[in-house]
């Protein structure tokens, strides 16, 4: 697509960037016009986020050069960036939750200014682009989407040309993300360019005006997004046809595999939510998908299901209608229930550690012997090599060497690790937080094939997700979290996305629930 | 602004390069130091750095020193490694002395070597009883345990201070706060070695360090409780998420470092005093500290850093009694030789960027 040489804003050529062996960017050729909503889309690995980086001046291209309104410069840090009008929001937010908006967007800044003037200027700023928040407020008494628009505005203080999204929509409801949406429209007319990143389709046809296509670190295609179609651009990115799910109609059968009855835990640290009389159940060869923003109480409930943490009553937790609530989480383990927690570095692996120690991780039980003691004080992780070999094989798991550490595996590759692991136990009830979270295509797909393969050979499933399509894709009933509090059950057929999204957004009150179900 | 990027891989000839060019920038600016404080400074680095080793009593003398060096440091490296910030050792050094003095003091007249082996249990039962109070405050109340094991230290200072003062004073020591001598049992006696006779004060104790370097090796690398201690420190909720206790840890780590530390302070007591005073510990708790991180948390390089830190302290030595250098400008050459050997460490890993500053 030919662009008038003035019109454009940011021309990248040729850029370059390896880490030690592995090339993460390879001559890619990116240009920005002004005014324009540029998608960047790609797998996980695909060289997204080192692009926008060096863009931003966290890393320095090993060669090529970028042109900022047809000059030549090098972006050697993110002040440089700033400074040449290039605002960025990341992914996960930095902001300080026991601050409040104003001063977290004044430590912020780089030029000094009053504390008055920075309220003011919120104020300004959030009625001008309807980015409405509270500059008094603290941060921990936002909403994921008001934290958003924080740092929006933290970026709209530097007036920037150029506004780049690290998938900004992970986080957001449906509603937060039309209002999003309306709102980079604006800042686009109003001639600032945005850079959004994104691996969902629906949304860059919807916003972007030309979508830039990465595979393996090299620009295929930059395409104009009006005119093309979200298989093609699917396609395009995976480089072969998305294989479609294979979802068999099932009988469900009636056996409740996994109970949770009255369940209440009080909040542990000041951040924290307070679960609210969860009441679930889970029948065999049923998945229960339980939808909600992240941060309304998904990790506490993950906490109780997997048994790090025990519950007050035995009786709050059945499996099979044995109560289970005070074992811990290799009992459960070796009950055959299976967890997941949503991060995968740091809580489901320890990423200075090989795969195979990671694998004993969750296995070095299994190696234990009642009789000999010496036997398990010399229980180390040499004893998982073949197992995670094993892991690694069956689940497609692509490494840079033969037994690499956590951190060396991109995120999808570790998630294929990770549930590899939890299914080599052939679990009865498998209940997973977040699975595909930030997981490219390819991978997601794999990976709820699994879960539904899992179903169909009639386990339980529980998958708390914030990603409504998957929910729906995958789920034969549904219920939503907020604030600590589990809406009733809702047969999938039953229920629209509109309602789930306004009953994660705590808006639709009808449908909530705070009695059990008999 | 500097910022440091950690490097792509370590080069393996740094890791012998850099703690060579360490020492040859400490002896530089030790050097321009001791030339501005008009001392001789060939003489001065003469007795700092060579004069420990110009004897072979003096290099014996060496490994006396280090003993409890290495004791305490393995000890805190338990801790350190499951991110416990035990300070305390010194406290714990003193309560395992001053419990293994008591029990050594109670039977006057036993000879038995095996009644070692009763004091050394006492002094671990000691420092173990002296560290589980930061760790059950801490695993109870969240108390944070850097500020209770210190505060404990002074606590165990004024002890040890009063019993030797009271309860356990020798009358026959002419008012001096000095406790009966110990029985011949609990002593731990030089090592004779044939047609030499001793090696300075080179005594049995050694063997204590000898058998807990291996033994704490294997136990970091190849068990099941050193593998929950790695994975404690480096991502707590992955601990938790294998099912490891970690309040059971924490108190594990807390009670073999204090328990270390009190052998450490029996074996010291009983080498090379062989009896209470009001001052057992030199700071060899602090600055196993040092010893241990100068190690990098492992146990041959604890070995090492002990050897290196007790040299260049018994060479402070030497410099003050031979050349009247004063214990302060010592400890500033020690300051600059501690700065360049992990600086020299960090780079291995990190480079330095500079950017601009902000404005």
């Amino acid at each position: 697509m030919a662009k008038k040489e003035l019109d454009i804003l940011l021309k990248a050529t040729k850029i370059c960037k390896s880490f030690g062996n592995f090339v993460a960017n390879q001559n890619i050729d990116i240009s920005i016009a002004k005014g324009q909503i540029h998608a960047l889309l790609g797998e996980n690995g695909a060289g997204k986020s080192t692009l926008v980086k060096i863009f931003y001046g966290v890393l320095q291209p090993d060669s090529g050069s970028i042109e900022i309104n047809n000059q030549k410069i090098s972006i050697t840090s993110p002040n440089v960036a700033r400074k040449n009008g290039i605002g960025m929001v990341f992914q996960h937010f930095s902001l300080f939750p026991a601050l409040t908006v104003a001063e977290n967007i004044l430590i912020a800044l780089d030029n000094k200014i009053k504390f008055g003037e920075v309220v003011n200027e919120i104020s300004k700023l959030s009625k001008e682009w309807e980015l409405f928040v509270d500059p008094l407020k603290l941060v921990s008494e936002l909403s994921v989407g008001e934290k958003q628009r924080v740092e929006i505005i933290r970026c709209l203080m530097q007036n920037p040309n150029l506004l780049i999204m690290d998938e900004p929509t992970s986080v957001l409801t449906p509603q937060e993300i039309k209002n999003l949406f309306k709102i980079l429209k604006r800042l686009a007319s109003s001639g600032c360019s945005i850079l959004y990143i994104s691996h969902k389709l629906e949304e860059i046809i919807e916003l972007a005006d030309e979508v830039t296509i990465l595979k393996s670190g090299k620009s295929i295609e930059s395409i104009d997004a009006k005119k093309t179609t979200t298989n093609f651009l699917a396609e395009t990115m995976v480089g072969k046809k998305i294989t479609q799910l294979k979802k068999i109609i099932k009988t469900n059968s009636k056996n409740i595999a996994f109970e949770v009855k009255n369940l209440n835990k009080q909040k542990d640290h000041e951040f924290g939510i307070s679960l609210n009389n969860i009441n679930l159940q889970v029948n065999y060869g049923e998945i229960l998908g339980v939808a909600g923003i992240a941060g309304n109480g998904q990790v506490e409930l993950m906490e109780i299901l997997s048994g790090e943490i025990d519950c007050e009553d035995n009786h709050q937790i059945l499996l099979d209608k044995l109560p289970i609530g005070k074992t811990n989480i290799n009992e459960r383990r070796k009950l055959g229930i299976e967890t997941i927690p949503e991060e995968r570095t740091f809580h489901a692996t320890v990423p200075n550690l090989t795969l195979s120690e990671n694998t004993f991780l969750t296995y070095f039980f299994k190696y234990n012997n009642t009789k000999s003691w010496i036997t398990n004080l010399l229980n180390h992780p040499q004893k998982s090599l073949d197992e995670s070999k094993k892991i690694i094989k069956n689940n497609d798991v692509r490494c840079p060497e033969t037994n690499p550490l956590a951190s060396q595996l991109s995120g999808g590759n570790l998630q294929k690790f990770i549930l590899g692991r939890s299914l080599a136990n052939n679990p009865k009830v498998a209940i997973f937080s977040q699975p595909t979270w930030g997981v490219d295509i390819g991978a997601a797909t794999a990976i709820r094939q699994k879960l539904l393969d899992l179903s169909q050979s009639g386990k339980a499933v529980i998958l708390i997700s914030q990603d409504l399509e998957e929910i729906f894709e995958l789920s034969d009933k549904i219920c939503v979290i907020n604030e600590g509090v589990l809406s009733e059950i809702f047969d999938v057929r039953d229920i629209t996305a509109t309602d789930v999204g306004l009953l994660m957004g705590g808006k639709n009150k009808k449908f909530q629930k705070m009695e059990p179900i008999k | 602004m500097i910022s440091f990027i950690p490097r792509d891989k370590v080069s393996k000839n740094w890791i012998i390069i850099a703690p060579i060019l360490s020492i040859v920038f400490t002896i530089f600016f030790g050097l321009l130091i001791f030339t501005f404080l008009g001392y001789n400074p060939l003489e001065t680095l003469y007795q700092i750095f060579v004069s420990p080793f110009s004897r072979i009593d003096r290099i014996s003398d060496i490994l006396v020193k280090a003993c409890p060096l290495i004791i305490i440091g393995t000890g805190l490296m338990l801790c350190f490694k499951s991110n416990v910030w035990n300070i305390g050792a010194e406290g714990q050094f003193i309560m395992g002395a001053l419990l293994a003095g008591f029990v050594a003091l109670s039977f006057p007249n036993i000879e038995s070597k095996f009644f070692l082996l009763i004091t050394i249990l006492a002094g671990f039962i000691g420092g173990a009883l002296w560290a589980f109070i930061p760790a059950i405050l801490k695993t109870k109340l969240n108390v944070n345990e850097i500020l209770v094991s210190l505060m404990l230290v002074y606590v165990a200072m004024l002890f040890i201070d009063f019993i030797v003062r009271g309860p356990l004073r020798d009358p026959m020591s002419f008012g001096f706060p000095l406790s009966k001598p110990y029985p011949d049992g609990a002593l731990i006696n030089k090592i004779p070695f044939p047609g030499i006779g001793f090696l300075g004060q080179l005594h049995y104790g050694i063997f204590f360090v000898i058998l807990l370097i291996p033994i704490s090796w294997i136990f970091i690398n190849k068990t099941l409780g050193g593998f929950k201690i790695n994975v404690l420190g480096s991502a707590p909720q992955a601990a938790k998420f294998a099912g490891f206790k970690q309040n059971s840890i924490t108190i594990t780590v807390l009670l073999l470092s204090g328990g270390l530390a009190g052998v450490a302070g029996v074996i010291e007591v009983s080498a090379n005093i062989g009896q209470l005073q009001p001052e057992v510990s030199f700071g060899y708790g602090f600055t196993a500290i040092i010893v241990a991180f100068l190690g990098r948390l492992n146990p041959v390089g604890i070995l090492f850093a002990g050897i290196i830190i007790a040299t260049v302290k018994l060479g402070a030595d030497n410099a003050q009694m031979t050349m009247g250098i004063p214990k302060v400008v010592t400890g500033l050459f020690e300051g600059i030789l501690l700065f360049f050997l992990l600086t020299g460490e960090t780079l291995q890993k990190y480079k330095i960027k500079w950017s601009e500053g902000k404005k």
